[in-house]
């Protein structure tokens, strides 16, 4: 009975709810979809959950490990953290701050802290915020840098830089495969044996340097958002190959499907065959494309900003923040810099995984 | 056979031709023109610039004439093997780089030796024992190359290597060899510090190439030819290898051209990260600088070292894939 009613639904399912089903078998997937999905969330209220300002610079708060909250302050639920307390250093006279552990900073939740925009909204309420912070206190969950720039508020606002950083880039190239694609499975011929050499060539350069070269020129003058559109483009510009050969692939096959024929015989135009009865059939094998391109583009924006090409301070995104933990001696000192590494290969593998899935769904019928 | 010589011969210099252009294009995008950009840098350190002199630079390189005049006397004089002067060093940009563009060729090159040496058994081991324990182990080692980006993998094992067994994996040469002349015992030095920047570079690579190689030998396992050849009683080892192993191989090599660039592009920054004397830290202070001479020519010697690296792997495969030959006739 059941066996009917089952083999009925499959028989009466749209492609789109075929595709959720099989996607929905692959486990990994479907944790790598919740990933990605939380982690533009986290992008989404990035400001909110920052704890402190990420560009506010404090000597005193340089390289201080990350703080542990306590929960539990004489036996009830009020969580803390220790305050801090300068020292001076017997050798070098230097005052050095450090955990004092005689002084409780409680937390305070939906506290106010730095203002910021959300949604148009200008507001400064932030998740957590301290209660009775003194100069220099602060809720380092994941310590600070040199200048004494709170690592968590600076990790989750560059997850939002970063993240769609790669979005919009995934859209150029798309824009550009798509097109590019589409007209040398259309046209054919010289058209598309000159498209095809093109991106033969252009998957031949090497592109780290030609990117390195290419960002460089940017003048020193431009904004931080100018900077932002102009690193899209320019990786987007050698990137849009690979969306090129899965969309020319899929025209090319679907040409010489039944249901093309038919409409062509129905007498429908070039343009409603392609929009309306071709990009339908393999518009989930372009998403699977896209979600498997994305982490591309968060490694190439990563790498340009790490090596000091890419966006540029006061910008923050992955790449600049695992900038500072380029060189040994400071990650000696301070090796929670490199927390950040984490969410980038968090990512990275949560959009292949979603990829694969993806990939494998996006033909319900094979 | 020799059409697809020739067909890929002309692809190269093709590319090489757009490199040359891309190159030229990264000397003029700096605002200003570049002896501008010269005596400004002059100025900076203290030493000045005659107007004469300014003139006559100005005339060497075709400044003020249209855009093509310029490529075509810029090409002229590289094809002569004058890369012109790097501001920052004040000397010859072919001095500057010296040594450099080999040992990226050297570090790139084995990384792509290392890629296929690991891909191959490795790749027919998962497939040929699918979800045993090291088919699972190889399965996540795979995921960790892709998810990892070589630079971040590289600074993760610089940092334990230096907390937990105190050593500095840096260089490619120790501290006596480093301004030493080229010998015996510098080479030795070399081969002792190549294998670990090369298998960091390579990781990425692999992990793709045995995620290939696996898919495509698990294909070719299941086809009723594979059954007949058991069942005619040959031995394992000869039904895997001699006919399912090289019928997988085909796609893999397609895929191989397009390993080496990727493998100079990872070698620039993995080289920055772990500090070797490859090109790569030349290029990005040279760009930071400014120095457009010397960051232009870098990206022209890379190029021009990719294609012939592909050209090269491409006439490799062609030797050992029949296959190719034929279809390409």
């Amino acid at each position: 009975m059941s066996a009917t009613v089952n083999a009925e639904r499959y028989a009466m399912a749209t492609q789109r709810q075929l595709i959720w089903w099989r996607f929905r078998k692959h486990k990994l997937a479907m944790a790598s979809l919740f990933i990605v999905g939380l982690f533009y969330l986290l992008a989404l209220g990035a400001d909110f959950l920052a704890t402190a300002d990420p560009h506010a610079t404090d000597a005193r708060t340089s390289y201080i490990a990350p703080q542990p909250v306590h929960f539990f302050d004489d036996g009830h639920f009020a969580p803390y953290i220790y305050g801090l307390k300068g020292v001076r250093d017997i050798k070098t006279f230097k005052l050095v701050y450090t955990v004092d552990t005689s002084r409780r900073v409680h937390l305070t939740f939906l506290g106010h802290g730095y203002p910021y925009d959300f949604l148009g909204m200008n507001t400064d309420i932030h998740l957590f915020g301290l209660a009775d912070a003194q100069r220099g206190d602060g809720i380092f969950l994941l310590g600070t840098d040199q200048l004494g720039r709170d690592l968590w508020s600076r990790l989750i606002v560059a997850t939002r830089v970063s993240l769609t950083i790669g979005l919009v880039g995934v859209t150029v190239s798309l824009f550009l495969g798509v097109l590019l694609g589409g007209i040398s499975a259309v046209y054919g011929g010289i058209v598309d044996t000159l498209i095809q050499r093109s991106i033969e060539v252009i998957r031949s350069l090497p592109t780290i340097p030609l990117w390195l070269g290419l960002a460089a020129a940017l003048p020193n003058d431009w904004s931080v958002t100018q900077i932002y559109f102009a690193i899209t483009v320019i990786i987007s510009l050698l990137a849009w190959t690979d969306l090129a050969r899965v969309v020319r692939g899929k025209f090319l096959a679907l040409r010489e499907e039944d249901f093309v024929l038919a409409a062509e015989l129905a007498g429908a135009s070039q343009f409603r065959i392609i929009f309306h009865h071709m990009l339908p059939s393999f518009a989930s094998h372009i998403i699977a494309a896209v979600s498997l391109a994305l982490p591309a583009m968060i490694i190439s924006e990563t790498s340009l900003s790490f090596l000091g090409l890419g966006l540029r301070p006061p910008a923050i995104s992955w790449g600049i923040l695992l900038q500072d933990a380029q060189n040994i001696q400071t990650l000696a000192l301070a090796p929670w810099l490199l927390i950040s590494a984490i969410p980038v290969i968090l990512v990275i593998l949560a959009f292949n995984f979603l990829g694969d899935g993806l990939r494998d769904a996006a033909d319900p019928y094979g | 056979m020799i059409a697809f010589v020739t067909r890929r011969l002309l692809l190269g210099l093709v590319t090489v031709w757009l490199i040359s252009m891309l190159s030229f294009a990264i000397i003029q995008l700096p605002p200003g023109d570049f002896v501008d950009a010269y005596i400004a840098q002059l100025s900076a350190s203290g030493s000045t610039v005659s107007a004469e002199e300014a003139a006559a630079m100005r005339q060497l390189y075709g400044l003020g004439q249209p855009i093509y005049v310029q490529y075509g006397k810029w090409i002229f004089r590289v094809v002569q093997g004058d890369f012109g002067e790097s501001m920052e060093w004040r000397r010859p940009v072919t001095e500057v780089i010296g040594d450099r563009i080999w040992l990226t060729l050297l570090l790139s090159f084995s990384a792509l030796i290392i890629t296929w040496g690991l891909a191959l058994p490795i790749g027919i081991y998962s497939a040929v024992k699918q979800y045993s324990f090291g088919d699972y182990a190889f399965t996540l080692f795979g995921f960790i190359g892709i998810a990892v980006p070589n630079f971040l993998l590289a600074l993760i094992v610089m940092y334990f290597s230096f907390t937990l067994l105190d050593a500095n994996v840096g260089g490619l040469f120790s501290a006596d060899y480093l301004l030493a002349g080229w010998s015996l015992g510098k080479v030795w030095d070399l081969m002792k510090h190549l294998p670990l920047p090369a298998v960091i570079l390579a990781l990425g690579g692999t992990a793709q190439l045995i995620r290939i190689m696996r898919a495509n030998l698990l294909d070719e396992l299941r086809k009723p030819y594979v059954v007949t050849a058991r069942a005619k009683g040959v031995a394992e080892r000869k039904v895997i290898l001699k006919y399912p192993v090289r019928a997988a191989l085909n796609p893999f090599a397609s895929n191989i051209a397009y390993l080496f660039p990727y493998l100079v592009s990872g070698s620039i920054i993995v080289s920055i990260v772990l500090g070797l004397p490859t090109v790569g830290p030349l290029l990005v202070k040279a760009l930071i600088a400014k120095d457009m001479f010397l960051a232009g020519t870098i990206v022209l010697l890379l190029g021009v070292m990719t294609v012939i690296g592909t050209f090269i792997s491409d006439l490799v495969l062609m030797w050992v894939e029949p296959r190719l030959r034929h279809q390409m006739d």
